[in-house]
This record gives C-alpha cells, structure tokens and sequence, in this order.
C-alpha cells in the first residue's frame, strides 16, 4: 500500500528522536540480513573448497586476505556477534524475562559491549 | 461462544496463517541451537586463518567439525530464511508479489542448503 501510494507521507525518522532500544532492534534486523547474504557466501567458499582444487581456494584466499576482503570479514563478524547477544537478550524476553526498563537499558548496552568485545577477541586471535 | 470469524473470512483465507506458532517455534529452537554452533565455528574460524590448504581440508574431514558444519548449514539457512520471511512478509504489501519473492528466496535458501550439504560431504568422502 505505502510504496503504490504517490501521496507525501509525514516525516517520522528525519524528525523524531528515536530510543537506543529501537534502534537495537532495528539493528537485529538489519545484521539479519547481512547474515543472510553471509552464511550464503559462506556455502559458497565450501563449494569452492570442495572442487578440491587448490587453484580456486587461492584465488578466494586472496581476496578474503585483502583489505576489502578483511573489511568484509570485519562487518560479517560484527553483524554475527550483534546477532548472536541481541538473539539471546530476545530469547529471554520470549520467555518473559528482563522488560523492565531499566532492565531494558542495561542489557542494551551490555549487548553491544558483548558484541565489540567478542568481535575484538576474535580480530586479535586471527 | 460463537465464532468470531464470519465464514466468509474463513473461506478467503483471511486472518493469520495456521503455522505461525510453528514458525515462532521453530525460529526460537534454530537460535537456540545456533548458539553454541556459531560460537564454535567463530573460533574455530579465529583460530585458522593462516591455515594451508590441505590444513584446512584436514580441519573439515574432523569428524565433528563435519557434523557440526552440516548442522550450521541446515539450522543457518533455516534460522536465516525463517527471518527474512519476517522482513518481507513485513515490507511487501502486494499479495502476489509477497507470494512471488517469498518463494525465490525459500527456494534459493532449500537450494543453496543441499548445495552446502553436498559440498561438505564431497570432501569429507572424496579421495585425497
């Protein structure tokens, strides 16, 4: 209906102030959809290892080891770990858990403190 | 009590779908089960980059990275599909092109499943 409709709509993002919770949780969804496009690129460097031909896993190893390359593999492995702390805090609301505000506002933060730390530690190991 | 539905609702299909406690259901067990999937795989991933080839192949053949693998594709791809049929369910209004693109993208995500699938199992089977 929106996208058909030529009609001028009232400005909502360009004008409120929108809480960090909700940008969270727009941020799950948004990391959902780059992990989508991710596990799909990930099936495809099996298929590339599984010709069993070393030629072709080099050239993937190339790019993946090049800047662009490891800028990719950096916002992938973000969007992994926002996903994964966000998917457990939602987990837990499911069950009933945490709708405190203040509750709320404390796991927000502690949700993207997880993700950067977790996506740190894995950077400094690899 | 009588039925709240008019049976005209009912025999245009109107209102929710009849699965959608098993798409609720089976969204939260895939995240349930990817979690410890997907922690092992980051740091199994961390732990590998400079791997060589045969490294890394040798690093598949492990018995349980490949059952943990297969795991990851199916319950992923799944977790992953399930999920986008929230978005577009969300973002697209037309019912026939809703219709249209949900099924694209089950059927690239059933696709590219089996396509991972077989690809591990090639080279865990495979000679060499």
């Amino acid at each position: 209906m929106s996208w058909n409709d030529q009609r001028p709509m009232s400005p909502h993002l360009q004008v409120y102030q929108l809480p960090l919770t909700a940008w969270l949780s727009f941020l799950h969804r948004a990391t959902g959809i780059v992990l989508f496009i991710g596990i799909l690129m990930t099936v495809f460097g099996l298929t590339i290892l599984a010709t069993q031909k070393p030629e072709h896993w080099h050239v993937l190893q190339t790019f993946l080891s090049s800047y662009s390359g490891h800028f990719v593999l950096f916002l992938m492995s973000f969007s992994l770990y926002y996903h994964l702390c966000n998917g457990i805090r939602h987990l837990f609301w499911d069950i009933g858990k945490g709708f405190t505000l203040l509750t709320i506002q404390r796991t927000n933060l502690a949700v993207l403190m997880m993700s950067s730390i977790l996506t740190f530690i894995t950077w400094v190991i690899a | 009590m009588k039925d709240l539905r008019s049976p005209l609702a009912k025999a245009k299909g109107f209102g929710s779908s009849t699965d959608a406690s098993q798409h609720f259901w089976l969204q939260r067990l895939t995240a349930l089960a990817l979690i410890p999937l997907t922690f092992w795989f980051c740091f199994s991933l961390a732990f590998l980059p400079h791997a060589s080839y045969s490294e890394l192949l040798a690093w598949i053949r492990f018995p349980l990275n490949t059952i943990l693998l297969l795991l990851l594709i199916i319950f992923g791809l799944h977790h992953g599909q399930l999920g986008m049929q929230v978005i577009i369910e969300d973002y697209i209004s037309a019912y026939s092109k809703r219709l249209a693109i949900l099924i694209v993208f089950k059927g690239v995500t059933y696709f590219m499943m089996v396509v991972g699938l077989y690809s591990v199992l090639r080279i865990t089977l495979g000679a060499q």
